[in-house]
């Protein structure tokens, strides 16, 4: 099958410290896809994740080598401005982060940073994405009031109105419904399978259903390896690697070579 | 009763007695300054300057000093915030948090905190003369200032220490830049912790002697001008407390009442105001 690459990622190292994240990571992330980063924990998944839109050189005594192509730009060059890369991608985080403001403000803080004054403009970008995220029905008669108030399935679903208001191409997941509950972790997965006709969207997941479920393409991390990638069904019917072999089928990894 | 028991009484017996020697200190404090100073505190003495020609004499009221620490503690509040604010800012957002450079300012704060008052006072005067400046209003505010930025900063610090780093990420995830995360997001997060570290820096300053002794001077008028001296409340407390004469004296106890009752006010307004703007915190 082909698809066409969206992000593009060229022998990726990363580490923390002396501590090796990644490992010589290159891969593809296809266009208007679900891809889901799966793998032990610890394997480099948020990491790799992270790289995308450059959130990762904000941790601690972090040292990256190797490029990430989005679009075909290079994300490190000295000429490409980080916010308006970061603008490109919404995140969604596993524990959902609002921001200290009302509903209404958070989902008119990135329209607001991007330009947009005009009020009228503002109010229909939040009911628009509101309603978008499957939100607006809940929150419609309570807009100005804190967003910390709803709850953390709420908080999810304003989280991701919030980042589909930048109007991004991607967007990043880093186990958005680990958090939640099953009707609202849910809710999201139905909105991401909605989205993926106009978003690339990539997920970190643990959970192998989930990545089963909402997934077009595969990407198995373990110990900072890349280990396989490829369309969901193959991975999942015909995995070559024994080490995918066992984590799919829940059996402990032999570690032998690691 | 074995050993061991009676060492557990002992040693609850010693940690109780402490914790009520510090409560009936405060209560000591409160009652000695309310007795003493509560007969002598008239209107007069709060609505009126000084009058006879003496130094804080028997006519007349405090309201020189009283002015004059308003108008140091607000000034020096609002010129140690606007360094504070930039200093903290700058370590959260723009620095890694285990930077050396974050760690030396920090240790750096941490000294000048420790540093004496009356130490300030000399070095202000010293910065004073060097620029041929006499006792004045801006002396005062400039090395109160310098007191209380340090004890800013590092309350405003651990305050942003509170906040967890994912909103920093989901906001700069945002196409924030740095400054708007401090301007838009982190301010509105820290701002009951901004507005007590403020109020708590305004106490201190309000309620120092030594470091306005030299730079802020004396008078007997209200504040008028930014380059002529001012009274301060603990100076007019120390004034009035020197002389011989018991009625003065006891002046002396009625306003260091008024400057109680000051910082009293300005702490509970620090509470209820911290408790209003908790609103959109996220906890």
């Amino acid at each position: 099958m082909y698809y066409r690459t969206h992000i593009s990622v060229k022998n990726l190292n990363v580490s923390y410290g002396s501590q090796k994240v990644l490992n010589d990571i290159s891969i593809d992330i296809p266009d208007k896809k679900i891809t889901a980063i799966i793998g032990p924990s610890g394997c480099g998944k948020t990491t790799l994740l992270k790289s995308f839109n450059r959130l990762l050189e904000l941790q601690e005594g972090v040292s990256i080598k190797g490029q990430v192509l989005v679009d075909g730009e290079d994300i490190n060059d000295p000429n490409v401005e980080v916010t308006h890369l970061r603008k490109k991608m919404g995140l969604l985080f596993q524990r959902p982060q609002v921001l200290p403001m009302s509903i209404y403000e958070n989902v008119a803080y990135g329209p607001r940073l991007h330009g947009i004054k005009d009020r009228k403009a503002l109010d229909d970008a939040v009911s628009h994405y509101l309603k978008e995220a499957t939100l607006w029905d809940e929150v419609k008669d309570r807009l100005h009031k804190p967003a910390s108030r709803l709850s953390i399935g709420q908080q999810q679903r304003l989280c991701l109105a919030r980042g589909l208001a930048v109007e991004p191409e991607v967007i990043l997941g880093d186990e958005p419904t680990s958090a939640l509950d099953p009707i609202s972790a849910e809710r999201i997965e139905r909105k991401l399978l909605d989205l993926k006709n106009r978003y690339t969207i990539v997920l970190v997941t643990h959970i192998l259903r989930q990545a089963r479920r909402l997934a077009d393409y595969i990407i198995f991390l373990y110990m900072g390896n890349l280990v396989e990638h490829g369309p969901v069904e193959d991975f999942f019917e015909n995995p070559k690697d024994p080490k995918a072999r066992a984590y799919i089928s829940g059996q402990f990894i032999e570690s032998s070579d690691a | 009763m074995d050993r061991r028991n009676l060492e557990e009484g002992f040693f609850k017996i010693i940690m109780a007695g402490s914790a009520i020697i510090t409560v009936m200190s405060l209560i000591f404090i409160l009652s000695t300054v309310f007795i003493k100073g509560l007969p002598a505190l008239s209107i007069d003495m709060i609505i009126k300057t000084p009058q006879g020609g003496y130094y804080i004499g028997r006519e007349g009221g405090i309201l020189n000093a009283i002015l004059g620490s308003l108008a140091i503690g607000t000034g020096a509040t609002a010129l140690a915030l606007a360094v504070s604010l930039p200093v903290v800012f700058y370590l959260h957002i723009y620095r890694r948090k285990k930077s050396k450079f974050s760690k030396m300012v920090r240790f750096f704060l941490d000294v000048l905190w420790g540093v004496p008052s009356i130490v300030y006072g000399a070095f202000g005067f010293t910065v004073m003369i060097f620029f041929g400046l006499k006792a004045s209003l801006i002396a005062g505010i400039f090395t109160v200032a310098l007191l209380i930025i340090p004890i800013m900063a590092r309350s405003i610090d651990e305050t942003l220490r509170m906040i967890p780093f994912e909103m920093n990420e989901s906001c700069l995830a945002l196409g924030s830049t740095r400054w708007e995360l401090a301007a838009k997001v982190i301010t509105r997060q820290a701002f009951p912790g901004i507005l007590t570290a403020a109020l708590i820096s305004f106490g201190r300053g309000i309620g120092d002697a030594a470091s306005v002794l030299f730079t802020a001077g004396f008078t007997d008028y209200i504040p008028y001008s930014l380059f002529k001296p001012v009274a301060t409340l603990p100076l007019a407390i120390f004034f009035q407390l020197g002389t011989p004469f018991p009625e003065v004296r006891q002046r002396g106890y009625a306003s260091a009442l008024v400057l109680t009752l000051l910082i009293l006010a300005v702490s509970v307004v620090a509470r209820l105001m911290s408790k209003k703007f908790v609103r959109n915190i996220i906890k």
